[in-house]
């Protein structure tokens, strides 16, 4: 392999990098006889680029050259940036070196649409093929769907990539046309179809006989841009809730909007991508797929925004003072869950622990609760805490948002000793 | 205060609690052979290991225990923290003596810090697991320098077999000074007479194969490539990425 693959990977490397999916979960492989790899259900991590996001596959494009002129894409046709196209076989043996290395847990393929859909998918495909037929890798394989591209080809895909994805990117059609006029909705949910259909028909093909294939065992997973258009937050879990509801959607990958054609005048202005609004959106997305919330829970025409100071799960919280305090010791798991300050680990803890003795306020400061925010939400054996009932929704988010100020500075209040 | 001296070995450890419930005297505190004993101390005894004894100890946990608690103590015994032999020597005689499973009571202190050792270091497992880098040999061996804090090198190897199973490699513990081949077939360990090697965690280039440079700087230059300028935040990278595995990371050297 010569020097210039070095070029065409980092060309490539930052045409895909926008995409946030990273997860290398859902699919158990051992190794077989002669093959190279292995998957684990719960996925690996192997390295944190400076911006903290992790690597674990090996994300990157067939080709970033593209048809499509979609506002929002690094990629659109009308961007003068520097273009490549692997060939299949350079893709292939990349992998599998990084691979033997430890690198990386597997690829996530995506690509530029060439030509037509079906061209670009066909090529894609064909990677994914060598890769598992020729060189026997085990490892994790994720392909985006094309949109626009045949249901054979969805099929051919499935047998061996473990999941496949289409991105929504943008939750309402209205905006999605207006930034990317070649795009609309059907477009994203017609091949999400094809996918959810050859993950049913191959789990029922399995119960027939044990032998059937496989077909993309990780199931399928999309992503929305969050802050290029005017969606409020109410709009957008309504659209993940909606997805979460179809068989095989795994995940839903929300990406702040980072200005890559800031010249375009349909998109906003932005100085820095909404992260915080981003990250209290996974939270909800959190409560939404384990910790038993609706989504009418989080937000609703009447709060259609998350509130960017407190965790969705807090403020759902000080909405509800009355189901508050919560008896660690007889209340159940459901209701344990959502405490504020208790997660899925030390709710489980909670349950199996309070059979031997009763909880004290140690003990489930010991079990790793954060008693920081629970305190105000629960009764245990001694604790007499003001609760969030006895004082008020307010009091105790002002308490839990107060800023910490640095030492020395906390002084404000005393009286000083010489008055000017 | 009742002192007993052992070999540091797990074996010996097992031995100790045989030997403890025939005496029908327990240990405060275990040390190793040759290690000074305090200033007062009532009983001193020094324990003899013995295979037929620490299996004995080992068959009665089986009775008693499920697979997963067997495993939390192995995993307590490599983290190799000072104090970690007595906490198991107590989880132990709790188990042996309760009439019912202790396993889940996390209001008892010592089920909870077994919990929570046997936490941390299946936790350097899994960093092991992401963060080992092999770099391959001119003779087509993958070498792997690592240094973790616990001995949890032996943990990693059923996964790394497998995964890497039609590939010879070596993972070597520069710390503790031995490591693990695979010949294709099995997993064997061994020591290596210098461990010059590897200066700063990287094979020497003489003995680097043909192509393993350019894979290097392919790697770090994707690793590059994928950081987005408008989010970088150093913080959260080192929370994920600590600085003490950077030593061997092919792509921070």
């Amino acid at each position: 392999m010569k020097a210039e693959i070095l070029d065409k990977l980092k060309t490539l490397a930052e045409s895909a990098k926008y995409d946030v999916s990273c997860a290398s979960s859902g699919t158990t492989r051992k190794n077989t006889p002669g093959g190279i790899g292995s998957t684990t259900g719960f996925g690996i991590c192997h390295s944190f680029t400076e911006d903290g996001r992790c690597v674990s596959l090996l994300k990157i494009m067939l080709t970033n050259y593209c048809i499509y002129d979609c506002a929002y894409c690094i990629n659109r046709r009308s961007n003068d940036i520097p273009r490549a196209t692997f060939a299949v076989s350079e893709l292939v043996e990349l992998t599998i070196e990084f691979y033997r290395r430890n690198y990386i847990e597997g690829l996530f393929l995506s690509s530029g649409v060439v030509r037509d859909p079906d061209y670009t998918m066909e090529r894609m495909v064909r990677v994914i093929k060598d890769l598992r037929t020729v060189h026997r890798f085990n490892g994790y394989i994720h392909m985006k769907s094309i949109p626009g591209a045949s249901q054979q080809l969805v099929q051919e895909a499935g047998l061996y990539a473990d999941r496949l994805s289409v991105n929504l990117e943008i939750a309402t059609e209205q905006n999605l046309k207006m930034l990317a006029p070649e795009k609309n909705h059907e477009s994203v949910y017609k091949p999400m179809l094809y996918i959810q259909q050859g993950v049913l028909e191959s789990a029922e093909e399995r119960q027939k006989h044990r032998s059937a294939p496989r077909f993309a065992p990780a199931g399928q997973s999309t992503q929305l841009i969050i802050g290029a258009t005017d969606e409020n937050d109410n709009q957008i879990l309504q659209t993940s809730a909606a997805l979460y509801n179809r068989p095989s959607m795994k995940r839903v990958y929300y990406s702040g909007y980072i200005p890559v054609n800031s010249y375009d005048n349909r998109l906003p202005a932005l100085k820095q991508a909404p992260l915080v609004r981003e990250n209290r959106l996974y939270q909800a997305d959190w409560l939404l797929r384990f910790y038993d919330f609706k989504v009418d829970e989080i937000v609703d025409e009447k709060n259609p925004d998350l509130d960017l100071e407190i965790d969705p799960k807090l403020a759902w919280a000080l909405r509800h003072p009355e189901a508050f305090p919560v008896d660690i010791n007889k209340a159940d798991y459901a209701m344990i869950l959502r405490i504020p300050g208790i997660g899925v680990k030390s709710a489980k803890l909670i349950v199996v622990s309070r059979s031997y003795a009763r909880l004290k306020a140690a003990d489930l400061k010991k079990i790793g609760v954060v008693m920081k925010k629970a305190q105000y939400f629960i009764t245990c054996n001694e604790l007499a805490a003001h609760n969030v009932n006895e004082t008020s929704p307010e009091y105790v988010r002002q308490l839990l948002t107060q800023k910490k100020l640095p030492k020395g500075k906390d002084n404000q209040n005393q009286l000083s000793l010489f008055p000017e | 205060m009742i002192i007993f001296h052992y070999d540091k070995t797990f074996e010996g450890l097992l031995t100790a609690v045989f030997d403890a419930y025939i005496r029908k005297t327990f240990p405060d505190k275990l040390l190793g052979i040759d290690d000074l004993e305090p200033l007062f101390v009532d009983e001193s005894y020094t324990v003899i290991t013995q295979d037929d004894k620490s299996e004995r100890v080992w068959k009665a946990l089986e009775k008693k225990t499920q697979q997963g608690v067997r495993n939390m103590i192995t995993y307590v015994w490599l983290s190799e923290l000072p104090g970690s032999d007595e906490l198991i020597f107590r989880y132990i005689r709790k188990t042996i003596d309760s009439k019912h499973s202790i396993e889940l009571n996390f209001t008892d202190d010592d089920v909870l810090q077994m919990q929570k050792l046997a936490q941390k270091v299946g936790r350097e497992r899994m960093r092991l697991i992401e963060l080992v880098r092999f770099q391959k040999a001119a003779d087509d061996i993958f070498f792997a320098p690592v240094s973790p804090d616990h001995n949890s090198l032996p943990l990693t190897l059923d996964h790394f077999k497998d995964r890497f199973a039609d590939q010879k490699w070596v993972i070597y513990d520069t710390k503790r000074n031995y490591g693990y081949y695979y010949d294709l077939k099995t997993v064997t360990e061994m020591t290596l007479d210098s461990t010059g090697l590897f200066p700063e965690g990287k094979l020497d280039e003489n003995l680097m194969a043909e192509d393993e440079k350019l894979y290097q700087e392919l790697w770090k230059g994707y690793f590059k490539s994928m950081t987005i300028k408008e989010r970088i935040n150093l913080k959260l990278q080192r929370q994920h990425l600590p600085k003490r595995y950077w030593k061997y990371l092919t792509e921070k050297q």
